[in-house]
Order: C-alpha cells, then structure tokens, then sequence
C-alpha cells in the first residue's frame, strides 16, 4: 500500500517495498529475454561457430576435420579469392564515397526553401526503396545492356556507348552506380541534420562576411560530422556484402571483374558445400570490415564533432 | 538589386540541378512500366515512354507458369505469407525488448544493451554460413511455413528496429507511466495501453521498413526455400529474368513490375512514415 502525497511516499512495510521494487526493476530482463534467447541462439553460437568452422574441413553432407591455418594459408595463395577481395574494395571505394557525396550535396540544395522539395525528395527516395528488390536489379539490365536503354539515348546524341556490362572495365562501376542510385536513405539522413543547424550561425557568418561556400565548409559541414560519420560506417559495412547487384545482374563477370567476396563465399558455402573454406573467406572479411570500422570510431576524435551533451 | 537577380539566377541552377537528377531517379523507373506495353522489337528501339503499338502480350506471357508449378501470383502470395508475419513478430518483439532496455535498470543491462548495438556491426556474412548449419540441423531448410525466414522475427533479431525505438521511447516522457503505475496498472498494461499509443509512428515505421527489406529480400528465400512451388517472388522474378531476357523482355518487365507494386503501394501509402523513421533512427540521443 503506497500513497504519494507531495512527493513524498507513505509505505506500510518498507522491506516489502523495496523487494516489489527490485522486482519491478528486474521485470526489465523478462522484457528482453526472448531478445536474449535469439541472440544466443541465432546470432552468438552461430558466430563462434563459424570461427571454428573456419579451421576446418567442413563439407556440410561430409563431416568435419580440423586443418588449423590451412583454410587461411590457402586464401592468401589463391589469386582468384584475393582479386575478390580486391575487386570488393574497389567496389567499397567508389561507392560509399560517391554515395555519401551526391546524397549530402542534393539534401544540402533541398535545405533550401524551393517550393516542391516534397516532390523532389519523395522521388529521389524511391529507389532506396525499391532497389534492394530483384525486379529493380532486372531493370537495371535492361538499361545497360548493349542496346539498352543508356546507349540508346547515348546513340540519339551520337555518341556510342560501351558495352557496359560486358566490358570487365565497367561492369564493377555499373554495379556499384545501383547502390549509388539509392543514395535516398542516407539523403533523408543528411537533410534532418542539416535542419539541425541553427540559423543564427549563418547569419553570424554572413555578417563576418562569409560566403555560401565557407559557411558551407566552416559550419554546417563540422555540425553534420557525426552523421556523416553515421553515414559512413553504415554505408561502408553494407558495401562490403554486396551480394544481390553482381549475382543476379552479371553473375561475376565479366571474367570476374566483379566477382565480390560474398560471392565468392556464396558458391563456396551453398554450391560445393565447402562451409570450411567460406567460413574462412567470411572470417577474414569480417575481419577487415571491423578493422574499418574500429578505424573509423578511432577517427572520429580528429573529426567528428559532438555537441556538448552528446560528448558526455 | 544585384542580389535579387543573384538569388533568381541561384534558384534556377538548384531547380535545373533538381529536375536533372529527379529524371535520373525516375526515368527508369517510368520507362519500365512503358516497357511492359511495348512489344518486344520496340522495347529497346527507343527511349521514349509511350508504345507506338500499345500490347498487353507482356502482360499476358507473364501470368504464365514454369512447368506448371508456379507463377507470378503465386509467387507473391508466397512472399507474403512469410513477409507478414515477419512484419508483425518483428514489431511486437522489438517493441518488448525497447520497453525492457529502456525503462528498467535490472542487472546487467548496460552489458546487455552494448552487446545489443555492437550487433549492429555484426555482417550477416560470417552469420550465413553458421546459421544454414543450425537450420539445417533443425530440419528448417525448404520448410513448408518458412521457418528460417520467420523465427528469428520472434526474437528481435533485427537490432536495427530495437535500436529505433529505443531512440523514440527515450524522448518520451515518464510521467503517464507513473501515473498508470499508481493507478495499479502493471508494466505490461503500462507499455499496452500507455507507451504503444505514442510510440506508434515509430512501430509503423519499422513495420513499414520491415515489410519493404522482406519483400526485397534475397539472399534469405535463395539459401532456405528450394522447392519450386514455395518460391517467393524475388526468386520467381530472378528465374524469369534467366530464362527470358534476350528475347522476351517485355514478359520479364512486367513480371519484375507486377512483383513491386505492393510495395510501390505502400510506399506512396505511407510516405512520411519512412521520412520519419529513418531521421529518427539515425539521430543520436
């Protein structure tokens, strides 16, 4: 039995009390436990293992050996495996930093009050939305294709396109232009934080005498760092497992020009059910994707600028 | 008046600049629902949208089956049959473990909370491998119900939809809970009839996603589903594309075209959701 009165409560047993309430704090773990549970089961015993996994022999309908570094050894001495992981940081290379750029440069000339921005923004942003699909993947097909849609509007101005997919030179580039096309997300991203800077910064700036340019550079670039840093990593750990763009539109090619890992990892796991070997490849790329990432975090203190609660 | 005709001048390159990338992200889009009425020879004889001699041959092949054992429709029921339930579980399972996280200090919940996000870094490509594994020994894969694709959903297995509404419960204030607990409500009436009410833009907006990430979704449905009758759409529109593209584009587009326009449904449905939702994710608290 528990009265407040003016913030002050009248207990009839206080032992009692203070057991209701640890009980009621530690209801909060029953909220969480089937959290718990599938991270358990679906997420950490998976996790470690496949780093056993990645020791071994593995043949999912083969058993099991331990082979020690043998997996490991065989990937640094195989030309195909690191031209993949090559192949994967090209990609990674031209696509986060072209996304990131164009989608920053179209919310910073949404931030401006134009009339239709609604419009313009809905319709930038449905290929983020659609372009995880299969369908839009098929699409993209059918516009770089020889005589797709591309070089045929090139052929109307009288230029002649390439043959984009075929030619090993631009086929990884059309591949990541798909992710680059949906640049939607991290644009809606950029505009909510550029909504966030204060006016008064500007006018201070403008009144200092600075340009649209330097107050672009001195002021809104340094408040919007965390979500550029935001952008960065999540953009990066998503490049590095592309996978849907090279399976379903060049298969890997042409001559490998755009075989990324995952695929890599793909054909070894579920087409010749070497789970060893795959455990391995996605071992090591989960490895390089967490140095990237701890990198990343590590930067931030030379560039990324938290107000002050956040710092705390 | 220098600056007024600067500032005309200014307006006019960011419209032109607008209105060039706007038909960038469109035009294909447009082109390819124009696609699906051409036949084949004109498809790609022009880029222009509107067919000189308007069919409905891609239209009518594309309701064709592959060995009689599924077709488009089909496909997309099997899609949703799976999708939906995800979409659900994954709300409801997310929104427990928020409310656990974020309104109760029990014992090791800072622990717990910083596995959760660092989660948030772990790629599903070391989890592929290792998953297949338990599922297989489950006896999971190619299961009728779908069982690989919609377990994990119970558990809040996609951190990311946890992570957004703890973001959104946090800048609620506790005041109403404390009221109802006062009145006898107990911590799961509390979060029923208190919390859900006003954390339901965020709920609707992982919904929203949820549903949008499992109908696109991929590489789930080509790892665990292998008969040909329970193939969702996204594998259904990939088989199509393989048999068919060369020749019989406009049957491919309007199958790829047809297997997104619930989601293109949604999406125009409930735009604001999804402006919201990612703004409100990605801001740190």
């Amino acid at each position: 039995m528990a009265k407040n009165v003016s913030g002050i409560s009248i207990e009839a047993s206080p032992g009692k009390s203070k057991i209701k309430k640890n009980l009621r704090r530690n209801i909060g773990f029953i909220y969480v436990l089937p959290w718990l549970i599938g991270f358990l089961v679906f997420r950490l015993y998976p996790f470690i293992s496949s780093f056993f996994y990645s020791f071994t022999d593995f043949q999912l309908f083969d058993g099991i050996k331990e082979v020690g570094l043998m997996n490991y050894k065989e990937i640094f001495a195989s030309p195909k495996i690191m031209k993949a992981f090559n192949v994967t940081f090209k990609y990674a290379f031209i696509t986060v930093p072209l996304k990131l750029a164009i989608s920053l440069f179209i919310a910073y000339i949404l931030n401006f009050k134009l009339k239709g921005v609604k419009l313009f923004r809905t319709a930038y942003y449905i290929p983020s939305i659609l372009g995880g699909s299969v369908a839009i993947a098929v699409l993209w097909k059918a516009v770089f294709r020889d005589d797709g849609l591309l070089n045929t509007a090139l052929a109307f101005f009288g230029v002649e396109g390439p043959q984009w997919l075929s030619d090993p030179s631009y086929a990884l580039f059309v591949i990541s232009l798909l992710r680059v096309w949906q640049f939607g997300s991290a644009m809606v991203i950029f505009l909510a934080a550029l909504k966030a800077v204060p006016n008064d910064l500007y006018e201070a700036a403008a009144i200092d005498g600075a340009g649209r340019g330097r107050q672009f550079l001195s002021i809104t670039i340094p408040i919007i760092t965390p979500v550029v840093f935001y952008n960065l990593v999540t953009q990066l750990c998503q490049a590095f497992q592309e996978f849907n763009g090279p399976y379903i539109i060049t298969q890997g090619g042409p001559r490998n020009s755009t075989t990324l890992i995952s695929l890599l990892i793909y054909n070894n796991a579920f087409k010749s059910y070497e789970m060893g070997m795959a455990s391995a490849m996605a071992w090591l790329m989960f490895i390089i994707l967490t140095v990237f990432t701890v990198i990343a975090f590590l930067s931030q203190k030379y560039w990324v600028h938290y107000s002050d609660e956040e710092a705390k | 008046m220098m600056y007024g005709r600067k500032r005309t001048i200014n307006t006019t390159i960011r419209y032109t600049i607008l209105i060039a990338v706007g038909i960038i992200m469109v035009y294909p889009l447009l082109w390819m629902i124009s696609a699906t009425f051409k036949s084949n020879n004109e498809i790609f004889s022009g880029i222009g949208l509107i067919p000189k001699n308007p069919t409905f041959d891609g239209y009518k092949n594309a309701m064709k089956s592959y060995g009689g054992q599924i077709n488009i429709i089909k496909s997309m029921i099997n899609t949703y049959s799976y999708v939906i339930p995800r979409v659900v579980f994954t709300v409801l399972s997310s929104t427990l473990t928020a409310y656990g996280f974020c309104r109760f200090r029990f014992k090791g919940r800072n622990f717990l909370f910083a596995v959760m996000i660092s989660t948030l870094f772990l790629p599903q490509v070391v989890l592929n491998i290792p998953q297949y594994v338990l599922f297989n020994e489950f006896k999971w894969i190619d299961s009728k119900y779908y069982l690989p694709l919609i377990v994990p959903s119970l558990f809040a297995s996609e951190t990311y939809f946890v992570f957004m509404l703890v973001q959104f419960m946090r800048n609620i204030s506790k005041e109403l809970e404390e009221a109802a607990q006062i009145d006898g409500c107990n911590t799961f009436q509390t979060l029923v009839k208190i919390i859900a009410p006003m954390i339901k833009p965020a709920m609707i907006s992982a919904a929203l996603f949820q549903f949008m990430w499992s109908s696109n979704d991929f590489m789930g449905p080509l790892l665990y589903v292998k008969t040909p009758t329970r193939y969702p759409a996204s594998i259904f529109v990939k088989i199509s594309m393989d048999a068919d593209a060369g020749f019989d584009w406009n049957r491919v587009l309007a199958v790829s075209l047809i297997s997104i326009i619930p989601s293109l449904l949604v999406f125009f449905l409930s735009q604001k959701h999804f402006v919201e939702g990612i703004s409100a994710g990605s801001v740190k608290g």
